[in-house]
């Protein structure tokens, strides 16, 4: 047996590496400038997105408080150059229709997560990608879907416009729900099972108790989605200076009078424009970190 | 209520869900092919829109979409990319929550609010400040001729730019940051620098999920409306300069709809149904792409 020898030019091991040291060694300044320089350049980028991230928030706020009087939100809109017009029938008709999509579509989807939850099969996998693709389809072919199915049969309404917000909020709600009722340990739903309940029962009392934080997580969000779509809206609900709360006629709604007032030469409209930008931005922004806030607080207890 | 039922239940809802989107295609499909029948297939490659005498062409519409989608996603996947990589493994450490959470927030801002700001802010910057400069420095590639208006296809493009760039570094910075952690720390072991880590390891591993990020937000970028609407100047005709005025598909749906009739609404209709297949094709192909990487439901959820 040889005896273990440390000269490297023996050993080929120790050669290697004292070539591979040679070689960064010689490399390592070229490649440590470089770093830097890379690094850099991925800071920097950073700070080219946040710019136009903050100057939307800061406009909208600057140029939005100031149009908030209590004309703004008491009064319905007025044409140009007639003064204290409002957006009060414009928040009314965004109340209503997202409430009835709410309605409609908060129970389906989570009945439609149930499923999903429960269900492995071809079937489940094919309403997934379902809901997968219809979150990401543009906006503007679900307004002339609902168009297509409801305002060439019944007219201009509400109800047309719920419908598509609805398409809009649901697959949402289905996949954060379906998400949640899998977060559910399997060990409380056998135990429901073992005790003789019902599977629909262990649901009602086992499951969507335990994932309801997650369940109003999904709520939230979809709500925050559906509520900021004009391109469905306009398609649907087609606008209304005057308040209707009749959803079966044609009504006015947040986006859409923002949309139809920030095109127009007009001072006093336009202000009003950047007041209604920044209601919608306020309720949508709220409406996420309040979900980012019921998961995290889900999270926390998870632990 | 028995097991049996409750499985039915579950069962109709889940069929009922994949019929709104089998009848969703549908119908779109039964309004959008009488075009077909009334006006052959030229009017999908002809450039000549003028309802008034019977001429539907919408190149223009589509040439203008893919143009503004061409924009935003030059300037997004660089700049979204690089800034995915500093949320993920370069910013400090206090940092990289709350800016992450600040990005993904910005995603759900309104497409009217981009708008509104990027006609009424965004134009006068840019026809004062952007478009001079561009023109005296680049006016030689022949690309920004006519007038300095604000509003046109490059404003367009950059507002979607910045429309889309939260869903691109949301989904990057979650891809990026999944590759596995031994192979990150294989690579320091051997004395990589932190670029060569990033360069040669990292987004190499997150590929196929960064190609999905990518699709996503070509996906949304591509199907955009009321934004685009607002600050592209809604011409019909073809842009010849990126300071020109163009119109997308989408814009020529909101703007022209309300007022169209007859063959002008079956051709609206079919561009909607272009604009459909189109839009559940590549969220399709972003899925399998997102998917295949990262399988977290709850990033994913709040993300899309």
């Amino acid at each position: 047996m040889t005896t273990l020898s440390f000269d490297s030019t023996l050993d080929p091991i120790l050669s290697r590496r004292a070539e591979i040291q040679k070689i960064a060694s010689s490399s390592v300044k070229r490649r440590k400038t470089y770093s830097k320089i890379g690094i850099a350049v991925c800071l920097l980028c950073l700070i080219v997105a946040c710019i136009p991230l903050l100057a939307i928030i800061g406009y909208t706020v600057a140029k939005g408080l100031p149009a908030w009087t209590s004309v703004f939100f008491t009064k319905n809109m007025l044409p140009e150059g007639i003064p204290n017009g409002g957006l009060y029938n414009a928040i009314i008709g965004t109340l209503i229709i997202d409430a009835i999509a709410i309605a409609i579509t908060v129970p389906f989807g989570i009945l439609g997560g149930l499923f999903l939850a429960e269900s492995d099969g071809p079937i489940a996998g094919a309403v997934r990608f379902s809901a997968d693709v219809l979150t990401g389809v543009p906006s503007i072919t679900i307004g002339i879907f609902g168009y297509i199915i409801w305002v060439k049969n019944f007219g201009y309404s509400g109800y047309a416009g719920a419908l598509a917000i609805g398409i809009i909020m649901l697959p949402v709600i289905m996949r954060a729900a379906e998400t949640a009722l899998r977060g559910v340990p399997v060990n409380l739903y056998e135990a429901g099972l073992a005790l003789g309940a019902r599977k629909a029962t262990v649901a009602r009392k086992v499951t969507l108790p335990v994932a309801l934080p997650g369940l109003i997580t999904g709520v939230l969000l979809a709500v925050a989605r559906g509520a900021g779509e004009t391109a469905p809206l306009i398609f649907t609900i087609f606008g209304n200076q005057f308040l209707q709360t009749n959803p079966s006629k044609p009504m006015e709604a947040l986006p859409i009078a923002i949309y139809s007032y920030s095109s127009q030469p007009y001072n006093d409209l336009i202000q009003i424009a950047w007041g209604g930008a920044l209601l919608l931005m306020a309720v949508i922004l709220v409406l996420n970190i309040g979900a980012r806030l019921v998961s995290a607080r889900l999270r926390r207890e998870r632990r | 209520m028995s097991d049996r039922v409750y499985r039915i239940l579950l069962g109709t809802v889940g069929g009922i869900f994949v019929l709104i989107l089998v009848g969703f295609v549908v119908a779109m499909a039964t309004q959008g092919v009488p075009a077909f029948s009334k006006l052959g297939f030229s009017f999908l490659w002809s450039s000549n829109w003028d309802p008034t005498h019977n001429h539907f062409g919408i190149l223009p519409f589509m040439i203008g979409t893919l143009e503004t989608t061409a924009i935003a996603v030059v300037l997004t996947v660089p700049i979204g990319l690089g800034t995915a990589l500093a949320l993920a493994y370069l910013a400090p450490r206090r940092l990289r929550a709350p800016l992450g959470t600040a990005v993904e927030l910005l995603a759900a801002v309104p497409s009217v609010v981009y708008g509104l700001w990027g006609l009424l802010v965004v134009a006068p910057f840019f026809r004062t400040q952007i478009e001079p400069g561009l023109s005296s420095v680049f006016g030689w590639t022949g690309l920004f001729g006519g007038a300095n208006q604000g509003v046109g296809l490059l404003l367009a493009g950059v507002i979607l730019f910045i429309m889309v760039l939260p869903t691109m570094v949301a989904i990057s910075r979650d891809v990026l940051a999944a590759v596995p952690h031994d192979q990150v720390e294989g690579a320091m072991a051997l004395g990589a620098t932190r670029w060569q880590l990033l360069r040669k390891v990292v987004v190499p591993g997150a590929r196929v999920g960064v190609l999905g990020a990518f699709t996503l937000a070509t996906g949304r970028a591509l199907g955009e409306t009321v934004a685009v609407a607002l600050v592209i100047g809604n011409s019909t005709h073809l842009a010849t300069s990126l300071k020109a005025n163009a119109a997308t598909i989408p814009s020529l749906i909101v703007s022209t709809f309300g007022e169209a009739t007859g063959t002008e609404l079956n051709v609206l209709f079919t561009s909607a149904l272009v604009l459909l297949v189109v839009g559940i094709g590549v969220n399709a192909l972003a899925r399998m792409f997102v998917r295949s990487v990262a399988r977290s439901g709850a990033e994913s959820v709040a993300v899309a």
